[in-house]
């Protein structure tokens, strides 16, 4: 009887996170690759076929707007990396107690407002009559008006911008359970700094190096505004492309084959890093 | 200790001992390898170190010995660099270590939970200090090899850190501080971690291990078995300063402040007023009314003094009452009581003694040794015993102002 | 029955009730799929008030129009407002539009000839789907001050203009490059083969011009914040963008290009699903009748197709589009003919080579 009962609570606990991943995960899915294994053959009739997956490979635009999509987007978590690093070491190492929190919700601010607010407000300080290019103007760096935006470095601020947290978050993790002797005791046997932070720091965060690496990864890939509207007039973005096809074209084919193209390619770039890095997806979301 | 052609390669190192050498007149004997002047280390307002002054003897072992939270691992810090001194002096082989980095020390350590490497294994951890010297790979593996033999563990290079029992890391940890032949290895309650059975067995083997190497070991604890069994020289100390410094029999048989004589081993307290004096002896009332003859310790002390006596278990002789033996008669204090209880421990065993003189408190315990005779193998609770004890073996300190009330031993 | 379950049963019969109530209202709710400014809170207020109907405006586009009409097959809304080239060829594809009744729709509220010419670009197999609401242009939108010489869409590629415009990667624009280029990609529409050829001259041209773009712009506030900075100084959009401007500043102005001004007509149409015929009816001879229609105007900034909806309307919009519209311009505004479905495939190859190219 108790047994039982016991069964029946687990099940009502476990039926919405199953009735959640069907319905909004993996239905849509199933739906979505059926979907892309259409052809349109003529008006409001259609074949089963390949083409739209043949597309993506032979039309090199397609092909290119990819490579230089996750090609940014690694770059983007590269720097996030880089700048994350060291706040995240601040916070969980220097800055403990109410400096330390408040510098973590320096992280959240980004959230605290929407996307779309938080890219213009991004276009406010970075176009010609902005912010920056006036503070440039006023200091004498620059003789006219500068322009900052439409360019790649732009989505690069966007992205590093928005993505902070989640590197940040895991870093902090993952640095708090580093035990201060270790580094001590490096630093006794004779290691330099730079040889402590290869040799001991790196190698303990690198389970939050690596999930904070994946999410801002798969974030910068699959964001879609910060590059259309801080990007130049050549920066095409592949969820730009999967928007064009599923809303301008209609083409929902299309779209979807490059929804699921986009989802195996970068499981590809991810498992690629993971194995890069020495680093198993389990032993990742165990640690952090 | 070691020949020259072993000397690390690390730059700093060899120059400073070339320094040292040259600055040292000839009869370089007795420069001390750590020598502290006045060293302070002030957190804010609170004076973690205050003024402590010591030396450490070339090869032998030094131990730091206080309760928890005086200071101990704050002043290991300061010797490795880690903290610098809020003032004072701390020169090792007789130079002046103000502003010389951690990793620019000739003195390794040994941390409070070792500090292992869990992310490299065994070999790659003993070989870590090495490796930033950039001695060669084949003299590194060799070294390790060596260090890994001498500790009793040869041939486990390959093991992981994580599959090692306790007292294997512990040490893999001493190997991995010992291969830098450092002319100083400082110790920070290493032995902490481990079960009593371990703790007891590394006792022995860390002694062992720093007479086969013969580096010099300052070595901190809280627990005065360790110190007494492995130093050569021990420091008591207290609220940041140190209250004696001396060998191990020194601080057990000549205590020279009320606090070591309470810390160091165990002793039977009593809180009194001197009534009388003679020269160096006194007599006691305690304030559970018994009368002691004892001896001051330091000082002579004024009639009217409070003071503390303690009393070591086994220099308190006994003898059954009912036999009406004269067995104590002999000596200055006397003192009748009931046995409260036995507490076996072979030749550790202790008798709780309820003393009869005592006043309207209920009486006082006594904890006395029993002799290893054989004689009190049946001695059971209930019995009346007669106690005495020599003057000589009751010291007599003035009372601290903060000190514990009257209780039997420490 | 105990009286613990008789009381467990009057909360539940109490919150079956509250749970239908919606249902109930959702009978007299209309669900409109529009465009900003062509339902007014004031106006929605006044139809309320008429009917007891109520109005939930949602605001889109044509494409995100057809896009959710399509995923829901035709339902979510009562009515809705396409372009009227954009009607047929998604009906043909999709089917996510019901035929008017054209009998509920008061026709005397309509310019006759609109009205006519939009009944006919939206018949599709003899059934009209879509009447006429509002109409307007898009065009060049011009800071005279600094780019005087902009006349026609090929100015905006002069070299002394370099990295000062700005124009949408959309269909519009290659439809505008391709008559200021003398082509008639409208007349193409039905061979995909002379129409292919069209948009591979306009790529072409599109791409030369390419130094000269700014930013290819996507939403109206962008472009709009762009020519105000002094940014950006002539690019193609929209008449009323021009004319918002020139109330800010006198210098930009919309100006209807040499090659002509291309015309759209946003119309009503019912989504095939809607559950509220009857108010769709209500709403569209609501919003028609003049004095309605001036404050669409006045909203929107376009005028409509109420007969005798431009007497009320603000004389200085009348006058700016005066200035941008001297007759002989009106008269060669290009209407967008009904667009054939897959095409947008094709334009869409263009875009996004333009995109790519450096
Ligand atoms: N960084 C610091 N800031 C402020 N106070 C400190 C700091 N480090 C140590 N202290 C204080 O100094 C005193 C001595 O600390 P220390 O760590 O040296 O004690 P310890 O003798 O090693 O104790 P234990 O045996 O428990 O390890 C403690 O009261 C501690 O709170
Ligand atoms: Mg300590």
């Amino acid at each position: 009887m108790r047994r039982r009962e016991v069964g029946i609570s687990l099940y009502l606990l476990m039926t919405p996170l199953v009735l959640w991943l069907t319905l909004l995960i993996i239905l849509p899915h199933v739906a979505m690759f059926v979907v892309s294994l259409r052809e349109r053959v003529g008006v409001g009739t259609y074949a089963f076929g390949l083409s739209n997956y043949l597309t993506f490979f032979q039309e090199p635009l397609y092909w290119n707007t990819f490579l230089r999509t996750a090609i940014m987007s690694v770059l983007a978590t590269v720097l996030t990396f880089l700048i994350g690093f060291p706040v995240a070491w601040y916070i969980a190492k220097i800055a403990r107690g109410r400096l330390g929190q408040a510098l973590f919700l320096a992280c959240l601010i980004p959230f605290w407002v929407s996307e779309l607010v938080r890219t213009y407000g991004w276009m406010i300080l970075l176009r010609e009559s902005g912010v920056f290019s006036s503070l440039l103007q006023f200091l004498g760096l620059a003789d006219g008006p500068v322009e900052l935006l439409y360019n790649d470095a732009a989505i690069m601020v966007g992205l590093v911008y928005t993505s902070m947290l989640f590197m940040v978050v895991p870093l902090v993790t993952t640095l708090e359970s580093l035990d201060d002797s270790l580094v001590e005791a490096a630093y006794d046997m004779g290691a330099s700094s730079w040889a402590v932070l290869r040799e001991i720091i790196l190698p303990h965060a690198k389970p939050g190096i690596v999930s904070g690496a994946i999410v801002v990864f798969m974030l910068s890939l699959g964001n879609y505004l910060t590059p259309i509207l801080l990007g130049g007039k050549s920066s095409l973005w592949f969820t730009g492309l999967i928007y064009d096809q599923f809303i301008t074209r209609f083409n929902w084919e299309q779209g979807s084959a490059f929804g699921f193209l986009l989802l195996a390619l970068s499981s590809a770039i991810v498992w690629a890093g993971l194995r890069l890095s020495g680093q198993s997806l389990r032993d990742t979301m165990a640690r952090t | 200790m070691t020949p020259a052609g072993a000397l690390p390669l690390r730059p700093g190192h060899m120059s400073e001992r070339l320094v040292s050498r040259e600055e040292v007149p000839v009869s370089n004997v007795s420069v001390p390898d750590l020598e502290c002047r006045e060293v302070t280390r002030i957190f804010g307002e609170f004076r973690a170190v205050d003024g402590v002054s010591f030396t450490v003897e070339p090869g032998s072992f030094f131990s730091i010995l206080g309760p928890s939270g005086c200071g101990k691992t704050t002043l290991l810090r300061m010797i490795a660099g880690f903290l610098e001194p809020t003032s004072g002096k701390i020169a090792i082989k007789g130079r002046d270590m103000t502003g010389v980095p951690p990793n620019r020390r000739p003195v390794s350590m040994v941390f409070q939970h070792l500090a292992l490497f869990p992310m490299m294994d065994v070999g790659r951890n003993v070989g870590f200090g090495l490796r930033q010297q950039g001695v060669p790979r084949a003299e590194i593996d060799r070294r390790v090899a060596d260090a890994l033999a001498r500790v009793g563990l040869p041939g486990i290079e390959r093991r992981r850190i994580e599959e090692l029992s306790g007292g294997q890391r512990q040490r893999v940890a001493i190997a991995r501080a010992m291969v830098l032949e450092p002319d100083l290895l400082l110790l920070d309650e290493p032995l902490g971690a481990l079960d009593l059975k371990l703790r007891e067995h590394m006792k022995v083997e860390l002694k062992k291990l720093q007479e086969g190497f013969g580096t010099t070991f300052v070595y901190i604890t809280h627990d005065q078995s360790e110190a007494m069994v492995m130093s050569d020289k021990v420091a008591v100390m207290n609220n940041g300063r140190f209250e004696q410094v001396g060998r191990p029999q020194d601080l057990y048989y000549r205590p020279a402040t009320a606090f070591v004589a309470g810390f160091v081993g165990d002793a039977n307290r009593f809180v009194g007023k001197v009534v009388t004096t003679d020269g160096k002896g006194i007599v006691a009332r305690t304030d559970d009314g018994l009368e002691v003859r004892a001896v001051a310790a330091a000082d002579a002390l004024a009639p009217g003094t409070r003071v503390e006596i303690f009393v070591r278990p086994e220099a308190v002789r006994m003898a059954r009452a009912a036999a009406g033996s004269d067995a104590t008669a002999a000596e200055a204090n006397h003192a009748i009581g009931t046995v409260q209880d036995v507490l076996f421990n072979g030749a550790n065993s202790r008798v709780l003694v309820r003393l009869e003189q005592a006043g309207q408190r209920g009486g006082r315990e006594m904890d006395v040794a029993i002799p290893q005779t054989g004689e009190y193998a049946d001695l059971s609770r209930g019995e009346r015993l007669s106690l005495a004890w020599a003057a000589e073996a009751a010291r007599a300190y003035p009372a601290r102002a903060d000190g514990p009330s009257e209780e039997a031993g420490a | 029955m105990t009286r613990i379950s008789r009381r467990l049963f009057a909360c539940l019969a109490a919150s079956l009730m509250a749970g239908a109530l919606p249902s109930l209202a959702s009978a007299d709710t209309l669900r409109l799929l529009t465009w900003g400014g062509y339902a007014p809170e004031d106006v929605v207020a006044d139809f309320e008030k008429e009917t007891g109907i109520t109005v939930e405006v949602t605001l889109s586009n044509n494409e995100e129009m057809i896009a959710k009409l399509r995923a829901t097959g035709g339902g979510g809304f009562d009515l809705a407002q396409p372009s009227q080239d954009r009607i047929t060829g998604a009906q043909a594809e999709f089917g996510i539009y019901k035929p008017l009744d054209l009998s509920r729709i008061d026709a005397s509220l309509f310019i006759p000839s609109m009205l006519e010419a939009t009944k006919k670009n939206t018949t599709l197999n003899g059934e009209v789907y879509g009447v006429p609401h509002v109409w307007g242009t898009s065009g060049l939108v011009v800071n005279k001050a600094k780019a005087p010489d902009v006349k026609d869409y090929l100015d905006l590629c002069d070299p002394k203009y370099k990295g000062r415009v700005s124009y949408r990667l959309k269909r519009p624009t290659l439809i505008a490059f391709a008559f200021a280029m003398g082509e008639d990609p409208f007349a193409a529409y039905g061979d995909p083969d002379a129409y292919q050829a069209i948009l591979d001259k306009v790529e072409q041209k599109l791409i030369e011009c390419k130094p000269n773009v700014k930013t290819y712009w996507s939403g109206g506030d962008e472009i709009l914040n762009l020519l105000r900075s002094g940014e950006v100084w002539a690019a193609m959009a929209w008449d009323t963008g021009g004319w918002k401007l020139n109330a800010e500043n006198p210098d930009i102005t919309f100006v209807a290009p040499k090659s002509g001004a291309l015309g759209w007509i946003d119309t009503f149409a019912l989504p095939k699903r809607g559950r509220n015929d009857d108010a769709a009816y209500k709403w569209i001879n609501f919003v028609m009748r003049p004095e309605i229609a001036a404050r669409i105007t006045a909203a929107a900034g376009n005028f409509t197709a109420s007969k005798g909806g431009d007497a009320n309307v603000d004389p200085a919009l009348k006058a700016r589009f005066n200035e941008s519209f001297p007759p002989e311009a009106i008269d060669n505004i290009r209407w967008y003919p009904p667009v054939p479905a897959g095409l947008e495939a094709m334009e869409g190859a263009v875009l996004d080579r333009v995109k790519a190219a450096e």
